[in-house]
């Protein structure tokens, strides 16, 4: 997994809320055995017409050439539905490092943070803050501080992370890697005849 | 819990881990890459059910990413030793629906599995939870989770429930009452006299839906019907192992002075039949009442998204959902695809026919659900009646399979989501119980099912 510690971007705002998982990549794409290339299906349904790539929808963000950058910034509840984790691939593969919203489902918040793929939770009043910023402004977020600023302001919201999860993200570990040098200790609670 | 963390999360040891075809193949990769083995495959189980046909199973599958992927799974699973109920096996089945028959999901466990409504176990007392694949290849290296402590929710239901009224209705009624997000950080035990008389089944189907509304799971306290429900069963404890048992589950009850993070008490009489008019499941009415009016929402996000839901699904607000035109009918999925939900469809229809304007499809959730059918003689009324039955499968919940409504049309579906083309690109879902869903096919509109009903 990538290392993440600060991220200065501009960012596409998709002020929508209760974005599923359905939404963000449709079943019909979740036939792959591997983690790439999911970006290309990323939002399918909401960014072309008649699921043809030469049709894209010119009022969907992703189709806007003002919007870009490694930040999505959404509304409330985002990643609900479906466990799917072919959702943190796209966005990643699509190109974001760093999602923002008031409140993410929890499935997707653990398939994002263990993509190296950052969940950002803000207050309500500071999302909306963002989504009246221009399309040109840019954000920064800095892990280590948990912080979020708006540039172009120079206003500040904290957001919470799990401390585990921080330093695995900042130095690049996965929880694989932890959970195999406990061994020893899953197998002794296994003997102890505990589950 | 094997161990927790400082400041951190805790190390739970997870006692079954089902998987499926299609959350797992990264999975199998990644411990691979890392040269490792499934850790503890005698504490796996796999079966094929979102991606699979449910027609003509004994043949390949005819799409082909379709079939390499059950095909990967079969690989898989003979690889690391994993006992796999794929195609063409007695047990095959709906993940969520083979794991109770079979008596291996048992109350007390913990039990994970790479698909959101694993929530459906928690039913019989156990800790189910649904997870990601990078999660299924923890579980696989390491039997083992890292996990926070969710806050905790209790939902009370008492009362007596009203004529035409079922699990589907309590569900849905629950999660339009708390919004689809509003359990998110919770898990949500379901307790009261409503829930101490339902079957296991009608616990599964409420079980199943707690993902709908956020919450990590959902679990109700196992009791006499629970021990009743898995005597016997295949992988169920047998002779003096039973008694142990049994003694040792009888003890998993909450405290009489727990105190949740959150309680919430709800009047049965308060409960009507449910139907949902929107994109997600927290957008559901009284079959009776009207579609919400934009105008009348004071917030501009929930205004925005209900002006966008009602576009998508071609209805408008202040309007009754009674008389709709309906195209399909769906019956099937984790969430009622059980003997009881097929002979409560078979109770409504018995001796009529369709409507000549609905397709109905009927997918029992299991190959042994399908042999009940038959045996039961249900075929035979489902078939006189014009329903389509199909084999066991995830079939048309998700639109990932050959079952799919086309764009525009309306489905009233027993399933558990009506996101924007979650059954086939452009297709409009209203979820329902399997009592509606019935209704429904008789008359081609949306029907309250108590107009059909005997009169008390």
């Amino acid at each position: 997994m990538e290392k993440l510690n600060i991220i200065q971007s501009t960012f596409v705002p998709l002020a929508m809320e209760n974005v599923d998982t359905d939404q963000i990549i449709p079943a019909r794409f979740l036939k792959a055995t591997t983690r790439d290339g999911f970006g290309k299906n990323l939002f399918r349904d909401w960014r072309y017409e008649n699921n043809d790539e030469n049709q894209p929808k010119a009022d969907f963000v992703l189709n806007q050439p003002q919007y870009a950058g490694k930040i999505l910034v959404a509304g409330k509840n985002f990643g609900c539905g479906s466990s799917r984790e072919h959702a943190a691939w796209s966005l990643l593969d699509y190109g974001f490092k760093v999602i923002v919203s008031s409140f993410f489902a929890d499935i997707f918040k653990n398939n994002a943070l263990n993509n190296g793929v950052l969940p950002v939770i803000v207050s309500d009043a500071f999302l909306q803050k963002i989504f009246q910023q221009p399309n040109t402004g840019t954000l920064t977020i800095s892990l280590e501080n948990q912080t979020i600023t708006i540039d172009a302001t120079g206003e500040q919201d904290s957001f919470e992370i799990n401390n585990y999860k921080k330093t695995c993200l900042i130095n690049g570990y996965d929880d694989i890697d932890y959970l195999i040098s406990i061994t020893s200790e899953i197998e002794e609670f296994e003997h102890a005849g505990n589950f | 819990m094997v161990k927790s963390i400082p400041h951190g999360p805790s190390v739970l040891y997870i006692d079954k881990h089902f998987i499926h075809e299609v959350t797992s193949p990264q999975a199998f990769s990644g411990i691979e890459k890392r040269g490792l083995k499934v850790l503890r495959p005698k504490q796996v189980v796999a079966t094929a059910d979102h991606n699979v046909p449910t027609q003509n199973q004994h043949l390949p599958i005819l799409d082909q990413l379709s079939r390499l992927q059950v095909n990967q799974l079969i690989e898989n699973c003979a690889k690391h030793d994993i006992e796999l109920y794929g195609l063409g096996h007695p047990f095959q089945g709906i993940v969520h629906v083979i794991g109770p028959e079979l008596g291996i999901t048992q109350p007390g466990m913990t039990i994970v599995c790479g698909d959101s409504h694993t929530s459906t176990h928690g039913a019989f007392g156990t800790i189910a939870f649904g997870i990601g694949t990078s999660e299924v290849e923890m579980v696989f290296a390491s039997q083992c989770l890292l996990q926070s402590k969710p806050k905790q929710m209790r939902i009370n239901i008492d009362g007596v429930l009203s004529r035409g009224v079922v699990a589907k209705d309590i569900i849905l009624y629950i999660i339009a009452q708390l919004t689809s997000g509003g359990a998110t950080g919770y898990f949500v035990e379901f307790a009261g006299s409503v829930i101490r008389n339902l079957s296991m089944e009608a616990r599964m189907t409420i079980c199943n839906m707690s993902i709908e509304m956020g919450a990590k799971g959902g679990m109700i306290a196992p009791d006499q019907t629970t021990f009743d429900y898995l005597e016997g069963r295949q992988f169920a404890p047998q002779g003096e192992g039973w008694t142990k048992k049994v003694e040792e589950w009888k003890g998993l009850v909450t405290d009489q002075d727990a105190i949740f993070d959150k309680e919430i008490n709800i009047n049965a009489a308060d409960i009507q039949p449910m139907i949902t008019y929107g994109t997600n499941p927290g957008l559901g009415i009284a079959i009776n009442a009207l579609v919400p009016a934009t105008e009348a929402i004071a917030d501009e996000g929930e205004r925005k998204n209900l002006v966008k839901a009602l576009d998508y699904m071609g209805l408008s607000g202040g309007n009754q959902l009674l008389g709709t035109p309906v195209q399909h009918v769906f019956i099937g999925s984790c969430t009622n695809s059980r003997i009881e939900d097929l002979r409560m469809v078979a109770n409504v229809i018995k001796g009529k026919k369709k409507h000549e304007g609905v397709q109905v499809m009927i997918v029992p959730g299991s190959q042994q659900v399908a042999k009940q059918v038959y045996a039961e003689g249900l075929d035979k009324i489902f078939t006189d009646a014009g329903f389509e039955i199909r084999q066991a499968g995830c079939s048309a919940c998700l639109g990932m399979n050959e079952d799919k409504i086309p764009a525009g049309d309306y489905c009233v579906s027993t399933s558990n989501r009506n996101f924007e083309g979650r059954q086939g690109a452009g297709a409009r879902t209203l979820l329902a119980s399997p009592l509606t869903a019935a209704a429904v096919a008789l008359t081609g509109v949306v029907t309250d099912v108590r107009d059909l009903m005997p009169q008390p």
